[in-house]
């Protein structure tokens, strides 16, 4: 994905088409950025600075005011609490969910490749078809069920919604993944009278790193930035981070602080972008394993 | 089948537990889907063609949910507003994606970077990208006021609070979400793309332009028609990036299905209504993706694999 391709257009052509494509380049470089920058400015502004400033200013006199009033006392609907709390849901609720998750779906991949059985593909197309349906079709059931189990508006609830509805990806990646493992190391290690975990913790997960990265960084992008799980099971305490920053920016009481509500959006972007910068091959392999597989 | 062949054979010691593991470790997620997906769709399905209001019962009305969901006027915007979404959506990210896909294509220094920049968006929650969007389109304190600021005191741009274009801005930020998934994707594909095709054709006189459109983005079918699926796909579930945005608001003029199903079976009491709408969006979505999967499912078995 690194390498250009093999050369196409004239890199020797007319510079001033160089030059419009730079152009183009940069703009749209600057599309991306804008917003991002425009959220970082602001939460370093003053009240008064944004309100008499220009948007695109950087920042005169800048002061963290805004992070540590969005992290410990900005307005969640009535309770003026700050994000940090909810910040540490997210976290409460992303680990465990993402742990779980892979390490199903890693199982799973394993049976439906090394271990298959007649309907093995049928039960694969079945938990697949899970990946794609409208949450919107569970949503009522989910929110009767959590309640029977007694975890409604719980961090342990969302923990299952999040489990239930992620292995499907996880299953498919490590499916996908192992399909392209060696048939016959396993094989070998069968017949040396290995069994099916000793397999699985010896020779399948010590090979697996690739996919274990995708598949932990998609799975927590996708939890972490979850909203509508969050917001209908757990809009309470227990409300994840995507959740409280709505309610925060749509908090009507007082004088708008945009610095607030914009030091909150970072705050809440920051964990998923982190990952991005740090392991952005990995996060788009992941999203392409779901679309185009193979 | 493999298995069985090379575990049974040597010894006979093998237990009924060791033949049945494989199946006993796939079984509570065989389960949890049945359960959770199937059911669950099952269940909605059921509660939408019952007398559900505020809490769901078991009281049978047929299709009186379905007749009035068609009979309600939120719905027709909803799917007014999901048409125009989806159109301009999946053809604006996707052409954007191919434009980048292409340019970056052309032997850029700094690719890595442009890439990353084009791409982070999409790490971000819907709701941070509708927080950021909501606050540069809001038109006493965004980018109205910033060109009004530079001296073109008769500009406006207040599409989120007029009820006919509020639509719009959330196509704004929905592209600005994902073309560059589409830009990743399609870059990919090009990348796939043999040397040997286009040496030829080179070598024959033909220009990069006609190159491009005559034999590249023809062998990109594949990549259209997967980010087709993806697009259409977040196109009919988007939920967060309209609640963060606008709120279905102004009044009601940007619900989309998804609104509208929270909507009535949350704050308005209308549970069958709201599952009524589920099943219609799950319809619809079923129509793109069983096909698709189906397809993808055959080839992947054609191809052959372990």
């Amino acid at each position: 994905m690194a390498e250009p391709s093999a050369a196409i257009a004239g890199s020797e052509g007319t510079s001033w088409l160089r030059v419009l494509l730079w152009v183009i380049l940069i703009l749209f470089a600057l599309f991306y950025l804008a917003p991002l920058y425009v959220m970082v400015a602001t939460s370093l502004k003053s009240v008064e600075e944004i309100r008499t400033g220009n948007l695109l200013a950087l920042p005169l006199a800048p002061t963290f005011d805004a992070w540590v009033k969005a992290w410990s006392s900005a307005c969640v609907g009535v309770e003026c609490t700050g994000i940090g709390r909810f910040f540490f849901n997210s976290v409460k609720m992303v680990i465990p969910a993402v742990l779980i998750s892979t390490l199903i779906g890693a199982l799973n991949g394993y049976v439906l490749t090394k271990w298959t059985f007649r309907g093995a593909n049928v039960i694969f197309a079945l938990i697949l078809f899970g990946c794609f349906i409208p949450f919107q079709i569970v949503l009522i059931p989910m929110a009767r069920t959590l309640g029977i189990l007694g975890i409604a508006s719980s961090t342990p609830g969302l923990v299952l919604v999040h489990v239930v509805y992620g292995i499907c990806f996880t299953t498919l990646y490590f499916r996908n993944f192992y399909a392209a493992f060696p048939t016959d190391l396993v094989k070998a290690a069968k017949i040396d009278g290995a069994g099916f975990f000793t397999i699985f913790w010896r020779i399948m997960l010590p090979n697996s790193l690739p996919i274990l990265v995708v598949t932990v960084i998609w799975q927590f992008t996708n939890i972490w930035n979850d909203f509508l799980f969050g917001a209908s099971f757990a809009a309470g305490g227990a409300a994840p981070i995507t959740v409280a920053l709505n309610n925060i920016v749509n908090t009507s009481t007082g004088v708008k602080e945009y610095n607030v509500d914009m030091a909150s959006a970072m705050m809440t972007a920051l964990p998923t972008l982190l990952v991005y910068v740090l392991a952005g091959q990995y996060f788009v392999r992941g999203m392409m394993a779901g679309a185009v597989k193979g | 089948m493999a298995v069985a062949v090379t575990s049974a054979a040597p010894s006979r010691q093998i237990d009924w537990l060791g033949e049945h593991l494989p199946k006993i470790v796939l079984a509570p997620t065989f389960v949890i889907t049945l359960f959770f997906v199937y059911g669950f769709i099952l269940w909605t399905t059921f509660l939408s063609f019952t007398k559900s209001r505020f809490m769901p019962v078991l009281t049978w009305d047929g299709l009186r949910a379905y007749e009035r969901l068609w009979a309600n006027s939120n719905w027709w915007t909803a799917l007014e507003n999901l048409f125009i979404f989806s159109v301009l959506y999946i053809g604006l990210a996707t052409a954007i994606g191919l434009l980048l896909a292409i340019l970056l294509d052309q032997k850029i220094r700094g690719e890595g970077v442009l890439r990353t920049i084009y791409l982070y968006p999409m790490a971000l929650s819907f709701i941070v990208t509708g927080t950021a969007w909501k606050w540069l389109l809001n038109p006493g304190i965004g980018i109205e006021k910033i060109v009004r600021d530079w001296g073109f005191e008769s500009f406006t741009l207040d599409w989120i609070v007029q009820p006919d274009t509020a639509i719009y801005c959330i196509v704004i930020a929905a592209i600005w979400q994902s073309s560059g998934f589409v830009m990743a994707m399609f870059l990919a594909g090009l990348r796939g793309v043999d040397g040997e095709i286009i040496k030829a054709a080179q070598i024959d006189g033909a220009s990069t332009f006609k190159i491009y459109w005559r034999i590249i983005i023809p062998l990109m079918r594949p990549v259209f028609l997967s980010s087709f699926v993806i697009l259409s796909h977040l196109a009919i579930k988007s939920y967060d990036l309209i609640v963060a945005l606008t709120d279905g608001g102004p009044g009601t003029s940007t619900w989309l299905p998804a609104i509208f199903m929270y909507k009535m079976t949350f704050t308005r009491n209308e549970v069958a209504l709201g599952a009524a709408s589920a099943v219609m969006m799950l319809m619809t979505v079923a129509a793109i993706m069983v096909p698709y999967l189906y397809s993808e499912l055959r080839q992947a078995g054609k191809s052959g694999h372990g």
